[in-house]
């Protein structure tokens, strides 16, 4: 049992605040993402968890011990590196073996484990080589297998695949989920990629400014974003944003169009809706169309309404040019409203 | 100017030939500067070894050779010198002691100049390098009076701690950048593999550092090898071969001196050279 629980954990760097108090429970063999855009945190969270930063206030506990006084080699953690860290004087055995060595396991075991995790990873033809015999892809594979072959409660992962060229990650992303779902590990994965996000976690806690902003499973914080920022940060292209004005009890004006909306509300509040969640229809938003781009499956319109720049997910078998006036009607169950003071989601 | 120039711009170049002049004539500059110091350091090497492997007989003689005679004789002459084995063998002793304390006190320097930040961190960097602004002669009153009251005066640990200090800033800023190149990574990754940071540095960063470490030692040991000041003044009976020849420079004759100095020289050229990629990367990456 490898539940990771994470108590009012802060960190200060001088007067610069990189974490606020944050709470957040990541239960066992679960694989939990850490998403936000870089200098929000969630490396730092990560290396508070790996023991190789200290916290300013607060506690982890992984399973039943608390661990943020013990050294990392005494949390039962094992770590992947951006940049992969594999150590360039020991060949690839010695690498996945290292650990093991450390923990003074028989050599049998050792061979059994260093084999049975490099072929896990299809790097049993490299045992023999040296790190810099090997490509960023295979060296990747290196620093996986040895994180595995500890066979550790809690796997950390730190934007594993940002050195990666495009095809290779994806490649490697696919390769990743199996194996990590496979070894029943509880993991927590930092990126700044959305879609790497998306693809692998069971959970996403999304981070902002030092805040864990939402934390949920990828479809809920994708349609239900708790904070505006999470709604502008997930999805490509993101949401879209509109000023409402109040015209009656439950209903708002968003551009012109009467829309049913919060009825607790008072004042002025943002109207959100998704690109892919509106369709021309005879009544909606008056759009003028400013760019066009047919992305094959669908054709993205960049639009203005209102004066602001808005997104539409459109058909691409819709005909539609620069300069054209569009209606665009949002669908009415994707329409999410946010308080513009808190920045929180409104129901 | 290139040769196929088109005819539109045949009118034009009246212009650009003096910025070609100026340009050759810094090329010539240039060239002649590297000429000039590399006989600058050639010459005198060149010329030492000429007599050092000559004859006695021609080495005193007239003209001079421009080609060595390959003699042992000035060699032999040297080696059997009365006191000759003794300085030699001192200053090997000197050099060694030198070596091991500047390695043992600055590697572990340079690792945490690399590695931690704490207060006064630059102004530490700055002291290191202040030691060699004292000029050794200043110095040396006030250390022959403590070392003859220790009774650290005329012995090889003596003159070793003098020959450290003065190899001490270069082995930490030697090993400074050494391990500034050396990623923390791999350092964190074999702490969460189980090491603690002794095992760490033990395992993973002294494997990857010691070619370096060597070439610091090698460069520790040359400037103790080379030293003559202090050795001069701190040593009486166990004399050093700089020092040992300084004393017999006006009454030794040329073979002695030129066999002397080739003695002197030849080492430290050849640990130099062996090593001159590590000492370059003291100005390289150590600038952070």
């Amino acid at each position: 049992m490898a539940e990771i629980r994470i108590r009012g954990v802060a960190k200060t760097f001088g007067s610069f605040t990189a974490l606020h108090s944050v709470d957040l429970t990541i239960r066992d063999r679960e694989f939990l993402v850490l998403l936000g855009a870089s200098g929000c945190g969630k490396t730092t969270l990560l290396r508070i968890v790996a023991g190789l930063e200290t916290a300013s206030a607060g506690e982890v506990w992984i399973g039943e011990r608390r661990v943020d006084g013990l050294a990392p080699r005494d949390r039962g953690i094992a770590m992947v590196f951006q940049n992969y860290a594999v150590f360039p004087h020991l060949t690839v055995y010695e690498n996945i073996a290292f650990g093991l060595r450390m923990k003074k396991l028989p050599q049998a075991e050792i061979d059994r484990r260093v084999t049975r995790n490099a072929e896990l990873m299809h790097i049993e033809q490299l045992l023999k080589r040296y790190s810099g015999q090997l490509s960023g892809g295979q060296r990747q594979r290196v620093a996986v297998a040895r994180a595995l072959a500890m066979e550790p409660a809690v796997i950390l992962m730190d934007e594993p695949l940002s050195n990666l060229d495009a095809l290779l990650r994806l490649e490697m992303r696919a390769e990743l989920k199996g194996v990590l779902a496979g070894s029943r590990t509880t993991t927590i994965y930092v990126t700044h990629d959305q879609v790497e996000a998306m693809s692998l976690a069971d959970r996403i806690a999304v981070m902002n400014a030092g805040r864990i902003v939402q934390a949920d499973d990828p479809v809920q914080v994708y349609r239900n974003p708790a904070a505006r920022f999470v709604g502008s940060f997930i999805g490509n292209p993101p949401m879209n944003f509109l000023p409402a004005t109040p015209a009656g009890p439950g209903a708002w004006e968003v551009a012109g169009l009467r829309l049913a909306g919060p009825a607790g509300a008072a004042g002025r509040i943002e109207f959100a809706i998704r690109p892919e969640d509106l369709a021309p229809a005879p009544e909606g938003l008056a759009a003028t169309v400013r760019v066009v781009e047919p992305l094959g499956p669908h054709t993205l319109v960049t639009a203005e309404v209102a004066g602001a720049p808005f997104r539409a997910v459109l058909d691409s078998d819709l005909r539609v040019a620069p300069g054209d006036r569009l209606t665009l009607a949002p669908a009415a169950d994707r329409i999410r409203w946010f308080d513009p003071e808190t920045q929180e989601a409104l129901t | 100017m290139t040769a196929g120039s088109s005819p539109a711009a045949a009118p034009a170049p009246a212009a650009p030939a003096p910025a070609a002049d100026v340009r050759r004539a810094g090329r010539w500059l240039f060239r002649a500067g590297v000429v000039f110091l590399c006989a600058w350091v050639l010459v005198p090497i060149y010329l030492l070894m000429v007599n050092a492997l000559s004859a006695p007989a021609d080495v005193t003689g007239f003209p001079k050779r421009l080609v060595p005679g390959f003699d042992p004789g000035s060699l032999a002459f040297f080696l059997r010198f009365q006191g000759v084995a003794e300085a030699l063998w001192n200053s090997v002793q000197v050099a060694a002691v030198t070596m091991v304390l500047s390695i043992g006190i600055g590697a572990p320097a340079g690792y945490a100049l690399s590695r931690f930040d704490f207060p006064g961190k630059g102004m530490f960097r700055l002291l290191v390098i202040m030691t060699r602004a004292f000029p050794l002669p200043l110095l040396a009153l006030p250390l022959a009076v403590l070392f003859i009251r220790t009774g650290l005066d005329d012995s090889i640990v003596g003159l070793a701690l003098v020959h450290t200090t003065l190899a001490l800033p270069f082995a930490v800023l030697i090993t400074f950048s050494l391990f500034s190149g050396i990623p923390v990574e791999l350092e964190e990754a074999a702490w969460t593999l189980g090491c603690t940071r002794l095992q760490a540095v033990l395992r993973v960063v002294m494997p990857l550092a010691l070619p370096g470490i060597a070439a610091s030692a090698v460069f520790a040991f040359v400037i103790s090898w080379n030293e003559v000041f202090a050795a001069a003044v701190l040593t009486i009976q166990n004399r050093t071969l700089t020092a040992f020849l300084l004393q017999s420079l006006d009454v030794s004759p040329l073979p002695l001196k030129f066999a002397g100095g080739a003695a002197l020289v030849i080492p430290a050229l050849v640990f130099i050279f062996a090593v001159r990629r590590y000492l370059f990367a003291m100005w390289g990456i150590a600038n952070r």
